[in-house]
């Protein structure tokens, strides 16, 4: 195995009292794409601004590309692109300007950041807006510029904090598209995200970060198949009826789980236990059989659902 | 700006193929340590031609204005002999077209180290976005400070042509006043950037600034009429204020006001001191708000 671009081990940032994040530990291949998942608060964008080496930890080691941190931000940073949870652009400035600028901050020659610029903009699909202004761009196009401007350094390991949060279905499909093609080409990608769909999609491991820890880790894959069942079995009896008819069905699948809009039955076959629900005379308003998700892990590692 | 590390020893079990990776970052860095804050200063620059009409026109204009306005105008009605020079008595016009070239890098330097600074944080995030690129939150801040350096002497050059044009300036060594000018404005601004910088919500911070600083600093620094002609106990305000150094510092240059050789070294030397505090204080906490 080649040696790993990121290393981070007992990796602490503490806020006076509060650790924001409390001693993780992982590693990123080369060309690997690495999925940070977790709530709000888990401490992903903490973690996303020490491997930035812009945030100085408080405790543990970290190395990127060989390099500490503390001493090399600098020489980091260059080879960094970063793409930040809420959008930097200078509004001020037409989209075009926005990465020649950007481009100058790594020392990058006019001309060739030029020539760069107009290649970016090809690939983030803005390139009949590169006069336009900032602020005339909709939430979608404002996200995939900053990408571009994040790969104007032409980074080896790209960190993306949250990249779709806040986009429209639509818009989210076009950006992890990019983000695939960048994947193709062998650049690392870093991510966090809370949305299960997003890491099944963009990740190649990942893992769940709760309360500033490291809960659990592997492929999307790997951590259904161990810390949940193939299928899960959704149904609905009204929110009123949901804890009484809970008792009923006590026994049913691998687990259950009772959440305040509907129960969860885990088990290797769904259909299964759908059927043996109705012949205990139980009769849901709704009842739906599916695989089971990084959503299913995170509620049995946490006992909470991601988006609260 | 230091010259680039050397890259660290190879430690155990680290492959070539890392170490080459290494090595390209460190050369990639050497460019934006050494350059960071010319490149960030290029950014402003860019950013102020959103609004150069208005920043050319009011550096002609003003002149035009206040040297009409006071230098003919206000200097007809005044009659009382500035008497102040080396070679004797000199003219109003003379006498109060140094301190209004040093307000100007003033009023400018209380232009871009406001709103703009708090805007770089807030409203419209530049600063966050420069720090995840190659660059340090010092350079962040020295870029700021040093667009606006070259907004103030280009305003104080256009002044001082503007003088010329009046008739002025009485010795040739005015001319060093477009310097003092910019230093005495680098000295107030970089007091401000280092308070705006710490500024997260905007309550009208910067309107206090201007009434309740910039604006009394102008008419108690020996701006319009001598210090000497306020009361005792309101003198010390020209004492501390960069804007009373600066303004006769100017007057030394422009007709060798008559003042001990030792007041003009403590001039140069209160508005240093303060531009090398002032920046240094800009650059800390702007780190601190950056690097947590």
């Amino acid at each position: 195995m080649p040696a790993p671009v990121i290393s981070a081990s007992a990796l602490t940032k503490k806020y006076k009292d509060f650790a924001a994040v409390d001693g993780i530990s992982f590693e990123v291949a080369p060309g690997e794409s690495f999925g940070l998942l977790g709530p709000n608060g888990a401490g992903k964008s903490t973690t996303m601004r020490m491997l930035g080496a812009v945030s100085t930890r408080t405790g543990g080691d970290l190395d990127i590309l060989g390099l500490d941190p503390d001493r090399y931000g600098p020489e980091i940073r260059s080879q960094l692109g970063v793409v930040p949870q809420a959008d930097n652009l200078d509004q001020e400035l037409r989209v075009r300007d926005n990465l020649i600028v950007y481009g100058r901050y790594f020392g990058i020659p006019r001309a060739v950041v030029a020539k760069r610029a107009d290649e970016l903009l090809e690939f983030a699909q803005l390139a009949d807006r590169a006069k336009a202004k900032v602020d005339d761009l909709s939430g979608g196009m404002k996200r995939r510029l900053t990408i571009a401007r994040a790969l104007v350094n032409e980074p080896k390991i790209l960190l993306l904090d949250e990249p779709t949060t806040g986009l429209d279905p639509q818009a989210r499909h076009i950006l992890w598209d990019r983000l695939f093609r960048l994947k193709e080409q062998g650049t690392t990608l870093v991510l966090t995200t809370h949305y299960m769909d997003e890491a099944e999609q963009l990740c190649d491991r990942l893992v769940v970060v709760d309360k500033g820890t490291i809960m659990a880790e592997g492929s999307p894959a790997e951590l259904i198949r161990v810390h949940s069942s193939r299928e899960v079995l959704e149904v609905r009896f009204g929110s009123e009826r949901n804890a009484v008819v809970a008792e009923q069905i006590a026994g049913l699948g691998d687990r259950v789980e009772v959440l305040p809009d509907r129960i969860l039955i885990y088990s290797a076959d769904g259909e299964a236990e759908l059927g043996e629900l109705l012949r205990r005379g139980l009769e849901p308003i709704t009842s739906l059989v599916r695989r089971s998700s990084l959503e299913d892990v995170f509620l049995r590692l946490t006992g909470r659902t991601l988006i609260e | 700006m230091s010259d680039p590390i050397p890259v660290p020893e190879l430690v155990d079990g680290e492959s070539v193929e890392g170490r080459a990776s290494t090595r390209s970052a460190t050369a990639a860095a050497v460019r934006p340590r050494r350059f960071g804050a010319w490149y960030i200063a290029e950014h402003r620059l860019l950013l102020m031609r959103a609004y150069g009409s208005t920043i050319v026109g009011t550096s002609i204009g003003n002149p035009l204005v206040y040297l009409f306005a006071l230098g003919v105008g206000l200097a007809s009605l005044v009659q009382a002999p500035l008497g102040d020079g080396r070679g004797g008595e000199v003219s109003y016009l003379a006498f109060v077209a140094p301190a209004l070239l040093a307000s100007a890098a003033v009023t400018v330097a209380s232009e871009e180290f406001t709103y703009p600074v708090l805007s770089g944080f807030k409203w419209n995030p530049v600063f966050t976005g420069a720090r995840s690129a190659p660059i340090s939150s010092a350079q962040i801040a020295d870029g700021v400070i040093i667009a606006v350096i070259l907004r103030m002497v280009a305003t104080c050059a256009i002044y001082f042509g503007v003088m010329l044009l009046f008739g002025a300036v009485p010795s040739p060594l005015g001319a060093v006043g477009v310097i003092t000018a910019t230093l005495t404005g680098l000295a107030v601004g970089v007091v401000i950037m280092a308070y705006t910088s710490t500024v997260t919500e905007d309550k009208g911070q910067m309107a206090i600034i201007q009434r309740f600083i910039i604006t009394p600093m102008f008419l108690f620094s020996g701006t319009f009429f001598p210090l000497t002609q306020l009361p005792g106990y309101l003198q010390w305000i020209g004492w501390i204020s960069p804007l009373w150094h600066g303004n006769e510092l100017g007057r030394v240059l422009a007709y060798g006001l008559d003042e001990p050789v030792w007041l003009t070294v403590v001039h140069c030397a209160y508005l240093v001191a303060i531009a090398v505090v002032g920046w240094r204080a800009a650059q800390l906490v702007m780190t601190r708000r950056l690097d947590k």
